[in-house]
């Protein structure tokens, strides 16, 4: 919590002049190690580096293993309190994930030689699988940590595929020894069938009370190669993160893949052209520590006057300007494949939530916002997120860190529309758009066809939950494309599932219906044809603009019967029956009746406490004010609410 | 009279079940408080008194009697003026009674609630169906034609038929005056945490309108006219005091917890006020004893708030807000002006829930049923 609160105090002081803050870094620069003598990097050549991620399923001890590491070397002083040292938020420790990657350079005499190993964080999910693969790109080695009690989960399976794809020597760690039903014989069976690692390879630890992590620290500078890479070439720095600072800017996270930096040089992004000049350089202790350069094969942080989180994208290459050199392979803009609305709860919040969420995307360039408004919700925006923990973790900061409560409707995702219609594609200038809004579907007589998102899931479970596990991704329209028995109990399924069929209480269903023993983790699978259609929901047969949805043809009535039931439960009873119905084109496929009151009057009505009487009835005449009349229905904002956070009860 | 010897099931009025009340302590300041209250008011002639509660039948006569003396010493009760008590069936021998009567009490409001005695078990009663009918003939007795009796419907579990038969049987019995109250399950009673917690199942919606259109349908057949939303009267014998709440006119509250709306001229004032006096018997009774009256707030209502309340009020009435006592309130702005132009209460007219015409604006034999739903309307249109 450290950065966050120090960048909400620093802002709260910064508001008045309206100066940029990066204007203000000049007369008012602060380093976080200050006093400190800069360090000269040029004493760790190439052959005595080491750069290594660790990756692992939720909770099996990854940020527990990085404070053991870095108390061993001296990184940092070893106390009871060294929880997470690298997961800074509030979030990331509530929820024992990695949301932001951090990272640490540690120093380590190893039979003689000083190494210079760089701990690359990663953060902890696939809905940041993007992020993983950058920051794995700067790594030549991992650190697999699996659970001696749990063994390999849904996430332990998608880490390694990223590993072993990018040509990482991998280290098979088997953590959490010391616990009572540990079996890490049967973890290291599983590894061998699943990953091909011979059993003798895996080293058991527990790094909760320190138990061998001294070898793993071996293990890193035998087993991981040095990077490969020279001094002589020119620079050549991958960004494999970004933060904001509100004095300094941008500080971007690199690895030198060629050449050296340091202040003064004046560099150029292969993605966006701009040109800069660097401020300062440094490596991460974890926190920042000026050096006088940094040299190929090293990883640090760098300062250049970037004045948004934008201009220092993940997967872009630096270089020295006039010096080009060729781009690193893989860079792609982050691209958001979940859309949700967000509302204040009260739209008098609506400057406060609007300065909090571009405060938030500062650190956040793959949030996407658009000003959005509804006839029931009032303005707003239309975010779009990497996935669905990356939305919910977003809430929650947004919660947490800026206090701030807000409307979040159900999540949809991006479908397209190959469009056949001359028409049509002259107007958008191309022949397949992407659809966020049920009010931009094209007619099917339009277009060629729909496609959807889909993604390629993950399930480790105990076998007994296989036939409710199968019939649940039936239900959500996904297809088997692998079932594996990794060891006699354990079972991994693999299914392509249509991304919205897992964006709303997917992983919830999983989880109570195992007994919450089944992981999941999923990665992007691109799109498919996919038979959509647009539902309008009608109320006494008049259209209710902010409910209509884009569902498949197979979900609609069982979606349409949804929400018309849920409509039921909040509307109240007025003096007209009302008929709830949903409705494709001109076809009802589903109907609930709200039956008209025949009886609403208090019974004993005298002397007594007509002023509590009065302010109920005032309170009922005002809010019938801000309801939204659809026709002659008068339908209270909560209705909206719940139905498009889709809440059933 | 706040005390009650037990708390009824569906009970949430502010009641108190002691071992010994002080009664001599407590009548001294409902004496004192009444007095004070009178001459607060300038009140000249009291047109009805009502002794309410709790259970006032278990305060003895000489409390009744003091009450009452002290009111026409400080106001004036012309003998006309009803006086009416509320009564338990498990307090109301004949001796009782005529005790009352002999104090100056004219009208009785007998709680009968049921005439089954496991419904009356249920609604924790303390008395039989066949004590209840002893009462209420004891009480025809010695107040022929002024007896009123309390009957309640929507229990949990009670049919529409098992109602029509409780109905029949009240017919028999009663008087001129009968009032069938829907039962409310009040937040915090015995009653609605046995139907939150599922033992006992919660009446539906189109069921208790099915019961109250029967008893509205057989009260009317028997000759009563349906008055107010939960009473009926036969022979003119309508309650007047419980219509001066409905006509907003001026009343007193006294006693903890009671409710007042009047304007203090005493004060110099000429403004109407909403007062409530102290709800715990104990700190009301220290009040009246240092200061005269146990008045906890008083709020001055403004012209908006008072027409409000009369429209909220009289529309429970099959007289609906008369053209007069709307003109009381607000001689500027007619009925007509208000509610004529078009607008909510138009088109509620259109609907058929809403009459406006020579006599004033009121409800229809529909729209007394959903007047909950009704008032939201209009009291939009009336802030405009």
């Amino acid at each position: 919590m450290a950065l966050a609160g120090r960048t909400a105090a620093l802002w709260a002081r910064l508001r008045s002049p309206r100066l940029p803050p990066w204007l203000l870094s000049a007369c008012e620069r602060r380093y976080s190690s200050r006093g400190e003598e800069k360090l000269d990097m040029s004493t760790y050549p190439v052959e005595s580096i080491r750069n290594f991620s660790i990756i692992a399923h939720v909770d099996h001890g990854k940020s527990t293993l990085a404070d053991r590491l870095l108390e061993i070397t001296g990184t940092i002083s070893k106390t009871d309190r060294n929880k997470q040292v690298l997961d800074k938020l509030q979030v990331e420790r509530e929820r024992g994930i990695t949301v932001k990657a951090q990272s640490a350079s540690l120093f380590y005499n190893h039979e003689g030689t000083n190494y210079l190993l760089n701990l690359i964080d990663t953060p902890g999910h696939v809905d940041f699988s993007y992020e993983v693969s950058r920051s794995l790109s700067a790594c030549q080695g991992v650190i697999l940590v699996v659970d001696a009690n749990e063994g390999i989960q849904a996430q332990t399976v998608a880490n390694f595929y990223l590993a072993f794809e990018a040509q990482l020597s991998v280290i098979p760690v088997i953590n959490k020894i010391d616990l009572k039903n540990a079996d890490p014989e049967r973890v290291e069976k599983q590894i061998e069938k699943l990953f091909d690692i011979p059993t003798n390879e895996c080293i058991r630890i527990s790094a909760k009370l320190g138990t061998n992590v001294e070898k793993v620290l071996q293990k890193v500078i035998e087993k991981i190669p040095p990077p490969q890479c020279n001094i002589a070439d020119p620079l050549k720095a991958l960004v494999f993160d970004s933060t904001f600072d509100h004095y300094r800017g941008v500080v971007a996270n690199v690895a030198l893949f060629g050449g050296e930096i340091a202040k003064g040089n004046k560099i150029m992004s292969a993605h966006t052209k701009k040109r800069y000049e660097v401020n300062e350089v440094g490596i991460l202790t974890p926190n920042e520590q000026p050096t006088h350069k940094l040299y190929a094969g090293q990883v640090g942080y760098l300062i250049a006057g970037m004045k948004e989180v934008t201009e220092a994208q993940i997967g872009d290459t630096l270089f020295l300007y006039k010096q080009p050199v060729e781009p690193l392979p893989g860079f792609k803009s982050a691209k958001p494949m979940v859309f949700a609305g967000m509302y204040p709860v009260d739209q008098t919040e609506y400057n406060n939530l609007k300065s909090a969420l571009e405060r938030l995307t500062l650190n956040d360039s793959s949030v996407t916002v658009h000003r959005d408004s509804s006839l029931a919700l009032g303005a707003g925006w239309r975010l779009g997120f990497l996935g669905l923990l990356h939305m919910e973790v977003f809430n929650q900061r947004l919660e947490q860190e800026y206090n701030m409560s807000v409307i979040l409707t159900a999540p949809t995702v991006p479908y397209k529309a190959v469009l056949s219609s001359a028409k049509l594609i002259k107007e958008y200038g191309k022949d397949e758009i992407t659809i966020i809004n049920p009010a931009q579907f094209p007619d099917k007589f339009l277009v060629s066809e729909y496609l959807e998102p889909t993604v390629l899931g993950t399930i480790v479970t105990p076998h007994e939950y296989i036939g409710k596990i199968i019939a649940l991704c039936q239900d959500r329209r996904a297809v088997q494309k692998d079932m594996l028995y990794i060891d006699e109990n354990r079972v991994m399924l693999k299914y392509l599932f249509p991304l919205n069929e897992i964006v709303v209480d997917f992983y919830d269903a999983l989880k109570s219906l195992s007994s919450g023993y089944a992981s999941f983790d999923y990665e992007d699978a691109g799109y498919q044809a996919a038979d959509l259609i647009k539902m309008d929901i009608l109320l006494n047969g008049n259209p209710v603009e902010e409910l209509a949805t884009i569902v498949h043809n197979d979900k609609a009535y069982a979606t349409g019967k949804l929400l018309c039931e849920c409509l039921k439960e909040s509307i109240p009873r007025q003096l007209f029956e009302i008929a709830i119905q949903a409705a494709v084109g001109k076809k009802i496929i589903a109907r609930e009746t709200l039956k008209a009151y025949r009886k609403n009057v208090v019974a004993k009505c005298y002397g007594g406490d007509i002023t509590r009487r009065m302010k109920l009835l005032k309170r009922q005449a005002e809010s019938k004010r801000l309801m939204r009349k659809i026709g002659n229905v008068e339908v209270p904002r909560d209705a909206f609410i719940r139905v498009l956070k889709r809440e059933t009860d | 009279w706040p005390y009650c010897r037990k708390r009824c099931s569906y009970c949430n009025f502010n009641t108190y079940v002691v071992p010994a009340v002080d009664e001599a302590a407590v009548r001294a300041c409902l004496v004192r408080e009444a007095r004070a209250l009178l001459r607060l008011s300038q009140v000249q002639s009291i047109t009805s008194v009502f002794f309410g509660g709790g259970t006032p039948s278990l305060a003895s006569p000489r409390t009744i009697a003091a009450v009452l003396e002290a009111v026409a010493e400080a106001a004036g009760l012309p003998a006309g003026a009803e006086v009416t008590l509320e009564a338990n069936p498990s307090s109301t021998d004949t001796t009782r009674l005529a005790g009352f009567k002999a104090a100056g009490v004219n009208r009785l409001s007998i709680g009968v609630q049921s005439l089954d005695d496991a419904e009356l078990r249920l609604l924790g009663r303390e008395h039989t169906a066949a004590e209840a009918q002893g009462a209420v003939e004891a009480a025809r007795g010695l107040f022929p034609g002024r007896t009123s009796i309390d009957l309640l419907f929507g229990l949990p579990g009670q049919s529409r038929d098992a109602w029509a038969q409780r109905l029949e049987a009240a017919l028999r019995l009663c008087d001129d005056h009968i009032s069938l109250y829907q039962l409310t399950l009040e937040r915090g009673t015995a009653l609605a945490a046995q139907v939150r917690g599922g033992t006992l199942p919660l009446p539906p919606q189109d069921l208790l309108a099915d019961m109250y259109q029967t008893a509205r349908t057989l009260l009317v057949a028997a000759g009563f006219r349906h008055y107010e939303v939960s009473n009926f009267a036969r022979k003119d014998a309508l309650s007047s005091h419980n219509l001066s709440y409905w006509r907003a006119d001026q009343y007193i509250g006294v006693g903890p917890g009671a409710h007042g709306r009047f304007v203090p001229r005493g004060e110099g004032s000429c403004r109407r006020e909403a007062r409530v006096q102290t709800l715990e018997p104990v700190a009301w009774m220290r009040e009246v004893q240092s200061q005269g009256h146990g008045t906890r707030s008083r709020v001055v209502l403004s012209p908006l708030e008072q027409v409000e309340e009369l429209l909220t009020l009289g529309l429970r009435t099959d007289e609906g807000v008369t053209h007069e006592r709307w003109g009381h309130f607000s001689p500027q702005l007619s009925l007509q002006a208000v509610f004529g132009a078009p607008g909510e209460a138009q088109a509620l007219q259109e609907q058929g829930w809403l009459l406006l015409d020579s006599g004033g604006l009121r409800c229809t034999w529909a729209g007394l049923a959903v007047l909950d739903s009704l008032l939201p309307d209009l009291l939009c249109q009336l802030q405009r």
